[in-house]
């Protein structure tokens, strides 16, 4: 059975409760919004790419803990990391919360801290929250105008 | 000794019986008892609507109005004495004035495309209000844009009851239809229908009535209440999902085109003209869900057994018990407060989002929703993105609102709040 200390670990209260890069970036070269209708969570991610390298990255919105943290985790992860290397860890970061647990400790080694998310993978109706500002990171790689859904 | 007054008040031996009815409320979640307090999105089904589903696919399945053969004469007989029984369950006047539907957002759908849309011309207007549900709410702004038509929304206070000087004051001789709520999903408010039919047909304006929550909650009676529509959804009175019925005064109906093309809405088609078919099947196009809608009548005589006033006297009981219990809760907030209220307990939790309540109490066995309830806009009035909703139906308990406490309890422990 899933338990519910797997998916509320200490750090990610400790991101809810006090987000990092939670706040707007008036030197951002890209932007976009995500939006979750099923709970009404919005989010906007702010990104200053200098020489396809993500400089800083910051976020903006309500939501719930696994939403608020895993933008603060992502924003964390994103500085310093190529826009290839972004998206790299966008589709390993989906994989972890998405697939069965069954061989991916591997893949989550790989994420370092963004691995305290892994237990999302076992509450199937969380997994948009956790993914919601990942979705609005490829949207504002890609610099879509339109916010992005998670539906 | 029993004295008089006592006759209303909630038997606790009754409610066992009556989940006894329920079979799914044997199940366990999570390693626990369910406890179902999602009801406003939709109630379980009694043994009697499962049998009945399932005895028409084993001894009568047919289609209806078609076949010279028995079966198709007795899958008709009781899709037609469905239709009755709907017909005495709102008391409506015949059997003829209840269109079958899929739920009901498609008799709104159908109200707003084969009344309203003929009937609209740019500035004239339709008054909503501001605790609808999006299918109170969508329906309109398409038929708005299909003929220039404005949406004009009533507001509500900040207890979530109808401003009903507002709407008495945006009432005007532009305004075409009036569609309210009966009962709020997302709030629990009940809005004076029988009040505002009057003041509707006053300056001559027919009113739809959105019924979903109330029907399993209310005693609904379109006759008293005097309203010209009356939309619900049989998964939300104990019966199956995908079938519903609306209500519709005869001579609107008469006077309305048909909603959907195909077959059984006809009487005669050549390629050079088309006769309808008589009310109300000019307005139910194709194969009907037929063995929805005689479980729905099911569901509704199910109902009618315990009667609607013993269940809304349980209910009140609960929903006081839960409001006192709730109100304990440091930080927790009831949105929707009105006088006036019943089955719903929608509230937010200082420094939880309703997301984080949902899965929490989820895993203490205990099923509410956690969202905008499809009522952004009333979200927005109160300031909250989302809440959490506890909706109840005639078979919870005292025990259930206690497991809801006792969950939240957890909640806060986990939150360390």
């Amino acid at each position: 059975m899933s338990d519910l200390r797997d998916l509320y670990q200490e750090v990610i209260f400790d991101h809810y409760r006090r987000p990092r890069n939670c706040h707007g970036l008036a030197d951002a070269n890209h932007k976009a919004e995500g939006y979750n209708p099923l709970c009404g969570d919005r989010i906007t991610l702010y990104l200053r790419i200098e020489d396809g390298v993500v400089k800083e990255a910051s976020f903006e919105g309500a939501g719930c803990a696994i939403a608020t943290a895993s933008a603060s985790l992502m924003t964390e992860a994103l500085k310093g990391k190529t826009e290839a290397e972004a998206e790299a860890l966008f589709g390993r970061f989906h994989d972890m919360v998405t697939t069965p647990a069954t061989g991916q400790a591997a893949a989550a080694s790989e994420l370092g801290k963004l691995a305290v998310l892994s237990g999302v993978r076992e509450f199937p109706a969380r997994v948009k929250c956790a993914t919601l500002a990942w979705h609005t990171l490829h949207a504002a790689l890609h610099d879509e105008d339109r916010p992005v859904s998670t539906e | 000794m029993k004295s008089i007054e006592q006759v209303w008040m909630p038997d606790p031996r009754n409610v066992v019986d009556w989940r006894a009815d329920f079979p799914i409320l044997g199940e366990r979640v999570h390693d626990r008892p369910l406890v179902y307090l999602d009801n406003g999105a939709t109630t379980q089904k009694p043994a009697s609507v499962l049998d009945a589903e399932d005895a028409y696919y084993r001894h009568n399945n047919a289609n209806v109005h078609r076949g010279v053969h028995l079966l198709s004469q007795r899958a008709t007989d009781a899709f037609e004495a469905a239709r009755a029984r709907i017909a005495r369950f709102i008391n409506a006047q015949r059997p003829e004035e209840i269109v079958f539907v899929r739920g009901t957002t498609e008799a709104i759908n159908l109200v707003a495309q084969s009344y309203a849309r003929p009937h609209l011309k740019p500035g004239d207007e339709i008054l909503i209000s501001a605790m609808e549900h999006h299918s109170n709410i969508v329906p309109w702004q398409l038929v708005c844009e299909q003929t220039g038509a404005a949406l004009k929304v009533v507001p509500i206070d900040d207890a979530g009851a109808l401003d009903t000087d507002a709407y008495e004051r945006l009432l005007n001789e532009r305004t075409r239809l009036v569609a309210i709520t009966h009962l709020a999903n997302a709030l629990g408010s009940i809005n004076p229908v029988e009040r505002i039919v009057v003041a509707a047909h006053a300056k001559g304006v027919p009113v739809l009535l959105d019924g979903a929550q109330a029907i399993s909650h209310l005693p609904v009676d379109v006759r008293v209440i005097d309203c010209d529509f009356y939309a619900f959804s049989g998964h939300k009175v104990y019966g199956p999902t995908g079938i519903g019925a609306l209500y519709a005064r005869a001579a609107l109906l008469e006077a309305m085109l048909p909603w959907q093309g195909g077959g059984d809405m006809i009487r005669s088609v050549t390629f050079e003209k088309t006769e309808y078919n008589a009310i109300p099947w000019k307005f139910e196009a194709g194969t009907p869900n037929i063995a929805g809608a005689i479980a729905l009548g099911a569901a509704l005589d199910y109902v009618d057994s315990i009667g609607m006033e013993v269940i809304a006297a349980h209910e009140t009981d609960l929903l006081a018990y839960a409001t006192d219990a709730l109100g304990m809760i440091p930080g927790l907030r009831l949105i929707g407060t009105a006088r006036d209220k019943a089955s719903i307990l929608s509230f937010v939790l200082d420094g939880v989002h309703a997301h984080d309540v949902g899965t929490i109490l989820d895993h203490h066995g205990v099923a509410v929703r956690a969202g905008h309830h499809c009522a952004m806009p009333v979200m927005q009035r109160f300031g909250v993105p989302a809440t959490v909703r506890a909706s109840l139906a005639l078979y919870n308990t005292h025990e259930d609102i206690d497991a809801l406490i006792e969950g939240l309890g957890r909640v806060r422990e986990i939150f360390g709040l």
